[in-house]
């Protein structure tokens, strides 16, 4: 056994056993709860430094048969990659037990045994190297969280819950298909062996084949993502979603559907995402825009950090996509950043919550004058989201545009143009709700931070000035598996030369032909 | 090694200590945290300098890899130049000045450790905008001095108009910002590179470009940066709404240092911009046409802070223009001077203002010079230094920008000269309404303390002497030797203009008072357009704010989103609930409906076969 087994295991086994501790004690059940996921943090801390040494490579991997017929097997691994999603998936985890502590008084012993099955959930997706294995840990996470948002959300919540069930089923559905199409043509389910398989040519598929199998797989992801059109769950869900549910479907279930496209789509159809790439770009760019500008007219905090998701997202997908190192490194980059300041956002909402009980921003206002702390806290998160340079979004949404201006510059131009709006919505959220004069309801009862509340916001807002100050300590391993995942899908020459980036004159092709006549003539030699 | 990174880590260390422990700290203390960190700064700044000796070559320190990725590599790295030089002693020394002018400005005010923090936080940003060997770093620092612009404007956060004002500084720098990273984007695309040191000597083995190309474009997203942060046209509309921070802030860091920024900019950019002689053109311009329109908007205003303000911007225009003519030199020279004699003005308003216990409306002050004598005499000192009458400060730098603008192209030295008499009457102007004539306020004047005046007295004899300080000289090894016209009659004309402008201004406002509002009748809609700043405001809000928050409310999210798309899923729901209520007709649980299903059904069967075998 692993370490990587026992980081599966120990929730698992978290899980059973706390659903036969007694019902009425949920003091009991929360501590273990919280326990078991700080053990299980703690565990994944020891994956960095094997995992470094060989980032490129997966560390930790475990094959054994799970059945026979069909080739189900319990393939795990972990590389630079999936690393820091794991270890943040183990990190919120723990923190939104601290989140509910108070927040969930109804059915608790059910809500923390589901936040483990959860755990158990997004860390299986991270590591599985079988697709099959891949599908039941992407299917054990959408069932913890349809419950946490349809027992404990607010007051619409089985209208979000089955709005999100449905949603992620359709397209559940899809990669099931493709997955059982791929089995059928090749007999395996292991990723790195279909990987080998169509490398090397002993698994051919056909160009249309591989366009339909990409689809498939990528719709599964994009509505998990969320990509635009796909979105409008996400508002819905978040909106009602309890505070612990909103932070994990935030920060760590949207990461399932981009690490998916980097972990699935990019290395089995790399010329199929290549075909498609125009396209996706441009509803992740219209996805960039869209959010931010629906982000800023929403009366809801929620649904506005829910809509602000949308924009960032917007950015992962357009790193990706650009085929760039800068992009894939920017987008793998940005997904940990997101889950960090957007779950931030989201216990702080839900700080606001507990002491007004409401989510309408016109409920608010002046909370920095009763609650300064919390004031601060929501204003150096706000700066993170927005990208403000030394804290973690920053080199991300850097490291995204940079590629999207080298594979193609217009992309840059509109992608940057979220930069702007971003800064719109949340600087006015934060007018609105913390400035000016306090209305009569919050100069009652409304305190600051207290010490538990100090626990969980400190390690964040730590994490964000580490992420942004020293991005190496990450971006090391990151590197060094998106090498490796670029290097699969630009093999081919042709893929290559519209792809890679150019550094130094002669001037990129795309930008050269926005400019000068002398550069336009040396794109066209080539 | 120098230890340069002491250098922005005093100011953050101060930062640190208050925004953590303030609240806990006596007055003594946090003063102490605060001006002792930048004042350290300084003495660190006077002794590296001193160590460095000559500066030829720029001085380099590496400390780590910041970002990594692909072939890209920046890195926390300083550097010290002769130029960074200049910015070190004038962000530093006119820093610790005002810094010192705070004590006595806010003593009376709350949060006080709260504004100190926020203050040492900006000289942090401040200094490490300056000392960034390459764009990215530099680009740290710029949006950093930007965040505590937005914190400081809003200082008053109870005040709608401050916060706001503090929303729209942020949001129009980060459009300027929007221009600025598309610029670094395609310097890292076109040179790998984001240091100063390696891009500029590629670009330096190019050849000069022949009409707009890729440098020209590069330069052109760089300078609209340069516009959001300096205040020039199209993006000068927050500089006048940020006065609505306390004094001190106006005088550090809306005329000081933070708006100087895109000229420094700019100017470190020089190798760039000679190697695309189509941009530069553009910041001339640019500048130009921002140093003409900031000073009509400025002959009219009645708050003092305003009057500054637009003055402000004016005079960053000519640091554009010098920029445009090449003249980065005498730029420079401008943003030194300017940093004495505009810090001295603010600082004097913000002592008018607390002498008036707030007032800032020239029309309710009058016959201060009694009351204040020492607040007049700094102020008639900043005065003259800013309307160019030599030998005072603004003297020099601002001929050396207009003869370099003749030998560039002498239409812009003539619309210089008539921008240099604007200037002169539109600071007399509010000189004369504040100190001469009867109190028309209902106040009770009273001189402000020492710690406020003595820091003005430091600042007052930086503005009359300024001048001598050879800065141009200093800066020949980065820029080399300036173009400058050599005709003493320009000079001549150039100080007539300014002597003229006082004169106006006299007569209107102390020899013939009334005469302003006549000629003010007399021009009427062309007063009201003026006076109302030509309503670009009102323009930006009817053609680009209302559209897009009225349009993503109506359209984006009530159409598009709730409309279309979930109209399309819920519809999709809608018609699978349909199927499924026709469906569970035939699941009810009743025996005998059933029943019925199952005759109808073996009814269809029997007549399927007897339809389709009936051919055999």
């Amino acid at each position: 056994m692993t370490l990587l087994d026992l980081i599966l295991l120990v929730p698992a086994a978290g899980f059973l056993v706390a659903l036969f501790l007694p019902k009425d004690k949920p003091a009991l059940v929360r501590n273990f709860a919280l326990i078991v996921a700080l053990v299980t943090f703690a565990l994944s801390l020891l994956l960095i430094g094997p995992v470094n040494a060989v980032p490129g490579s997966m560390a930790f991997e475990q094959n054994t048969q799970w059945i026979a017929s069909p080739a189900i097997r319990y393939h795990v691994g972990v590389d630079g990659l999936s690393l820091w999603l794991v270890i943040l998936s183990t990190l919120l985890t723990p923190i939104c037990i601290l989140v509910s502590w108070n927040s969930i008084q109804q059915h608790a012993k059910e809500f923390y045994a589901f936040m483990l099955l959860l755990l158990v959930g997004v860390v299986g997706v991270f590591v599985a190297l079988d697709l099959f294995l891949f599908y039941v840990f992407w299917e054990v996470s959408l069932v913890p969280m349809y419950f946490l948002i349809g027992i404990w959300g607010h007051d619409r919540r089985i209208y979000a819950a089955v709005k999100f069930f449905l949603y992620t089923m359709a397209g559940s559905v899809l990669m099931l298909a493709a997955i059982i199409w791929l089995y059928n043509q090749s007999g395996t389910f292991d990723i790195p062996l279909l990987m080998n398989m169509l490398a090397t040519g002993h698994l051919a598929l056909g160009r249309n084949e591989a366009v339909w199998l990409f689809l498939a797989f990528f719709v599964a992801f994009a509505i998990k993502v969320p990509l635009f059109p796909l979105h409008t769950w996400l508002p819905d869900a978040h909106g009602e979603a309890p505070t612990a549910g909103s932070v994990m479907l935030a920060s760590v279930m949207l990461k399932l559907g981009t690490y998916g496209i980097v972990r699935i789509c990019l290395p089995l159809f790399p010329d199929a995402a290549i075909a498609a790439a125009p396209w996706i770009v441009i509803l992740a760019l219209i996805g960039i825009v869209y959010g931010a500008l629906v982000a800023m007219v929403q009366p809801n905090m929620k649904r506005l950090v829910a809509y602000s998701s949308v924009s960032h997202l917007g950015f992962v997908v357009l790193g990706i996509f650009t085929f760039t190192h800068f992009g894939l490194d920017g987008a793998v980059y940005q997904m940990l950043n997101h889950g960090v300041s957007t779950g931030a956002l989201f216990i702080l909402v839900g700080f606001l919550y507990e002491r007004r009980h409401s989510l309408e921003i016109s409920d608010y206002g002046g909370v920095a004058t009763v609650a300064p702390w919390l004031a601060t806290v929501f204003v150096v998160t706000t700066l993170a989201s927005i990208g403000l340079p030394l804290l973690g979004n920053f080199v991300g949404e850097f490291l995204v545009l940079q590629g999207a201006a080298v594979a193609n510059f217009p992309w840059a131009v509109f992608g940057a143009l979220g930069v702007i709006l971003s800064a719109v919505y949340m600087l006015w959220l934060v007018q609105r709700t913390f400035y000016g004069d306090t209305p009569e309801p919050l100069r009652r009862h409304f305190s600051d931070l207290s010490l538990r509340e100090w626990a969980i916001v400190l390690p964040l807002v730590a994490l964000m000035v580490w992420m942004g100050v020293y991005s190496q300590t990450f971006l090391h391993s990151v590197r060094a598996g998106n090498d490796r995942t670029l290097s699969l899908v630009l093999r081919d020459t042709t893929n290559a030369r519209h792809f890679t980036p150019r550094t130094g004159p002669p001037p990129a092709t795309l930008i050269g032909q926005l400019s000068s006549p002398a550069a336009k003539e040396s794109a066209d030699a080539r | 090694m120098h230890q340069l990174w002491l250098i922005p880590a005093l100011p953050l260390a101060g930062f640190l200590l208050l925004g953590i422990f303030g609240r806990r700290l006596s007055k003594p203390v946090i003063n102490a945290a605060a001006i002792g960190s930048v004042v350290l700064a300084f003495l660190w700044v006077v002794k590296t300098l001193y160590g460095l000796g000559a500066l030829d070559q720029p001085y380099v320190e590496r400390y780590f890899t910041w970002i990594a990725s692909g072939t890209l590599n920046v890195g926390f790295d300083f550097a010290v130049d002769r130029l960074t030089a200049v910015m070190l002693l004038i962000v530093t020394g006119v820093g610790a000045l005002i810094h010192i002018y705070a004590i006595g400005y806010m003593s009376h005010e709350g949060g006080y450790y709260r504004f100190f923090a926020y203050l040492n936080l900006f000289m942090f940003f401040m200094l490490t905008l300056v000392l960034a060997a390459n764009y990215l770093l530099l680009f740290v620092g710029w949006e950093g001095v930007g965040l505590c612009s937005y914190l400081l404007i809003g200082f008053y956060f109870l005040k709608r108009s401050a916060t706001e004002a503090g929303k729209k500084a942020f949001i129009v720098n980060r459009i300027g910002d929007f221009g600025f990273s598309l610029g670094m984007f395609l310097i890292v695309a076109q040179f790998g590179s984001l240091d100063f040191q390696t891009v500029f000597a590629k670009v330096a083995g190019l050849p000069v470009e022949k009409g707009p190309g890729m440098l020209a474009l590069i330069c052109i997203l760089l300078l609209f940066g340069a516009c959001g942060k300096s205040a020039q046209i199209p993006l000068y509309v927050w500089l006048p709404d940020a006065m609505e921070g306390p004094t001190p802030v106006s005088a550090l860091i809306h005329a000081a240092t933070m708006v100087t920024a895109g000229v420094y900019m700019v100017a470190r950019s020089a190798v760039l911009f000679n190697h695309a002689p189509a941009a530069l053109e553009v910041v001339a311009y640019v500048g130009l046409i921002t140093a003409v329109l900031a000073a009509t908007i400025g002959l009219t205003q009645y708050d003092i802070k305003k009057v500054f303000a637009y003055s402000t911007i004016s005079q960053l225009g000519y640091m554009f223009l010098a920029l445009g003519c090449g003249a980065y030199s005498a730029g420079v020279f401008h943003i030194m001077t300017h940093a004495f004699f505009k810090a001295l003005l603010f600082l004097g308003a913000g002592s008018v203002i607390h002498a008036l216990s707030g007032e800032q409306d020239l029309r309710l002050m009058g016959g201060l010079w009694k009351k204040i004598p020492v607040t007049f005499v700094v102020l008639f000192c900043a005065s003259v230094a800013i309307a160019g009458v030599p030998p005072f400060s603004g003297f020099h730098s601002k001929d050396a920008i207009l003869l370099a603008a003749y030998a560039h192209a002498p239409w812009m030295y003539w619309v210089g000269v008539v921008t240099a008499g604007l200037t002169a009457f539109y600071v007399f102007r509010a000189f004369f309404l504040c100190f001469f004539g009867g109190y028309r306020g209902d106040a009770h004047p009273h001189e402000s303390p020492w710690i406020i005046t003595a820091p003005l007295a430091v600042l007052a004899l930086l503005s009359l002497g300024g001048g001598y300080i050879d800065v141009p000289r200093f800066l020949t090894p980065v820029f080399g030797e300036p173009l400058a016209a050599q005709d003493e009659s320009l000079v001549y004309i150039s100080v007539g203009a300014a002597l003229a402008g006082i004169f106006v201004a006299w007569l209107f406002y102390v020899a013939r008072p009334g005469l302003a509002e006549s000629v003010a009748g007399a021009l009427g809609g062309l007063y009201r357009l003026v006076y109302n700043k030509y309503f670009v405001d009102e323009a930006y809000d009817a053609l680009i704010v209302n559209p897009i928050v009225d349009g993503s409310r109506v359209v984006l999210w009530r159409g598009v989103d709730a409309g279309l798309i979930d109209g399309a899923v819920d519809g999709a729901g809608t018609a699978s609930r349909f199927i499924g209520g026709v469906l569970r007709y035939m699941q009810s649980g009743f025996i005998r409906r059933y029943a019925a299903w199952v005759v109808a059904g073996s009814i269809l069967v029997i007549l399927a076969i007897r339809f389709a075998g009936g051919a055999r």
